[in-house]
């Protein structure tokens, strides 16, 4: 493997990306375990970006770290503060929490051991944005407009409820 | 027109014939960084200069005329009081979440800031979703806010950190509501690209009453998205004592205190250049001569000079109006801001389907 420039800076996105992972699981703070999440969600970002994905990796900055962890944050902030920091765990979470980590990581290995990586045309081009827009909301064979609408009635549903939790008696 | 990529790509051959090209990409990263730090700082210290001069002009005083001639030099004098100023720890506060906040802060700032085409061949981050990138960068800017009032384990800082979320999160819909009606009408989110486009007329004039509604709807929910203005109820001090960054001193206040000035930068910037054309000279079709007289005035004088107009009217508005309550801006945003965006969406896509557009 030669190393280049996006090699380099491959490995160091993923290092800092598999810390903050191991951090962000390991500390006993929420607030803390949310701000290392949101350093991994960067590391995925800077992925798509060198991957020329620009519209995945704006999507990624906007969504995840603009969106669900200022969501995270309002949340822990407004739970009690006696539940913010984890202090005990049962030994039943402990074997589920390992059971699924166990799980996961067998599978991810599984998938790139056995899997046939195909080799990149090199010079990658960045997808247009008038093809994505057509795929997402075009009709014809491999479009997305059916998944799309569905999702935002899931969207819908969710505002509903949370009206619902929200309004006044 | 003056191209500025001549220069850029002459610097780059100069590298490359020197040194590897790997290694010519990564000086010409530092480079590039360093020149955007310094130029953030700059303007960062020209904005400040530039608020206490309207400030004081709207309040028939002087303002700063001590510290060299015309008090040119008051606001190096607070930097260098900033810098030796001691950084202090708090005990029982989170002191990672307590100093990493700042950062988050600046580094949103800067991310965006960087996006800005400054001149023709001056795009330091150009792509090809550049308007939608400027929106993700500056999206996390509100976490480091909340982070800052959480980990300061004071009242007041979170209280000002609710509000500011609270608002920040509202207030970029009507952002991105009113810069998507734009990218209807340019039909692109390359940012150099979108400029390239107003080479005939900007998008104000062309896109014509959409284009100014989207506009005014741009100014108002940009002056709530840099916490100023009416809308500066997150740092209160008349009740809040300074809101989120009460507890930080020296360079920790200095970076909150450079991000606010730079984020007002940021949002006159991508309203000149949306809007008003960016650093393309104001051309009105048919009037060839005068078109090319408008050429002979360079790129950054335009781009600077509508920015700069810009923040003087988002200046105007912050020493007229007095202070919102936090319900009255939920409501503006929610129930009339939004709203009107929506529909002013609509009428702009209506328009450039029906090709009603100059």
């Amino acid at each position: 493997m030669e190393l280049n420039t996006l090699t380099i800076i491959f490995i160091g996105l993923s290092l800092l990306m598999v810390a903050a992972a191991l951090l962000a699981v390991t500390t006993r703070n929420i607030m803390r375990a949310t701000t290392y999440l949101l350093f991994v969600l960067f590391g995925t970002a800077g992925l798509y970006f060198i991957l020329h994905y620009t519209f995945l990796g704006a999507v990624q900055v906007t969504v995840y770290a603009g969106g669900i962890i200022v969501l995270f944050v309002f949340a822990a902030l407004l739970i009690g503060k006696g539940t913010r920091d984890l202090t005990h765990t049962s030994i039943l979470r402990y074997t589920a929490g390992f059971t699924a980590a166990i799980t996961g990581l067998a599978l991810t290995v599984y998938l790139i051991f056995t899997h046939q990586f195909p080799e990149v045309q090199h010079p990658v081009s960045v997808v247009p944005m008038k093809l994505i827009g057509h795929t997402m909301m075009g009709v014809e064979k491999y479009n997305f407009v059916l998944p799309f609408e569905v999702v935002s009635v899931l969207l819908l549903a969710c505002m509903v409820g949370a009206l619902l939790i929200a309004r006044k008696r | 027109m003056y191209d500025f990529s001549i220069i850029t790509t002459a610097i780059d051959q100069f590298l490359r014939s020197l040194m590897p090209s790997a290694l010519a990409t990564f000086l010409e990263c530092v480079l590039i960084a360093v020149c955007v730090l310094v130029a953030y700082v700059l303007l960062a210290i020209v904005m400040i200069f530039m608020e206490r001069k309207v400030c004081a002009a709207f309040q028939c005083r002087l303002g700063p005329m001590r510290v060299g001639f015309w008090g040119l030099l008051q606001v190096f004098a607070d930097v260098f009081k900033m810098i030796i100023k001691e950084i202090i720890d708090f005990k029982r506060t989170d002191n990672l979440l307590y100093n990493l906040a700042p950062f988050l802060v600046v580094l949103s700032s800067v991310l965006t800031f960087s996006c800005l085409p400054f001149a023709n061949g001056i795009e330091v981050l150009d792509f090809n979703v550049g308007l939608f990138f400027i929106m993700a960068t500056s999206s996390f800017g509100v976490l480091g806010i909340m982070l800052a009032g959480w980990s300061s384990n004071n009242k007041f800082s979170m209280i000002g950190a609710m509000r500011s979320g609270a608002q920040m999160v509202s207030y970029e819909l009507s952002i991105g509501l009113s810069m998507l009606t734009l990218v209807a009408l340019s039909g692109t989110l390359q940012l150099s690209e979108i400029v390239a486009r107003q080479a005939d007329m900007w998008f104000i004039f062309k896109g014509h009453l959409p284009a100014l509604t989207a506009f005014i709807i741009y100014l108002i929910a940009g002056n709530a998205e840099t916490n100023r203005g009416p809308f500066d109820l997150p740092e209160a001090e008349s009740e809040l004592t300074a809101g989120y960054h009460t507890e930080y001193s020296g360079m920790g206040f200095g970076f909150f205190y450079v991000a606010e000035f730079m984020n007002l930068f940021i949002v006159s910037g991508i309203a000149a250049t949306i809007f008003l054309g960016g650093w393309m000279p104001l051309h009105v079709p048919g009037l060839d001569a005068f078109n090319a007289t408008m050429d002979y005035i360079p790129g950054p004088v335009w781009f600077f000079g509508k920015t700069f107009f810009v923040i003087w009217l988002l200046m105007w508005i912050k020493w007229t109006f007095p202070r919102l309550r936090i319900d009255q801006v939920i409501t503006l945003e929610w129930k009339y801001l939004m709203p009107i965006g929506l529909v002013n969406l609509l009428i702009m896509t209506l328009c450039v389907v029906m090709g009603w557009t100059f």
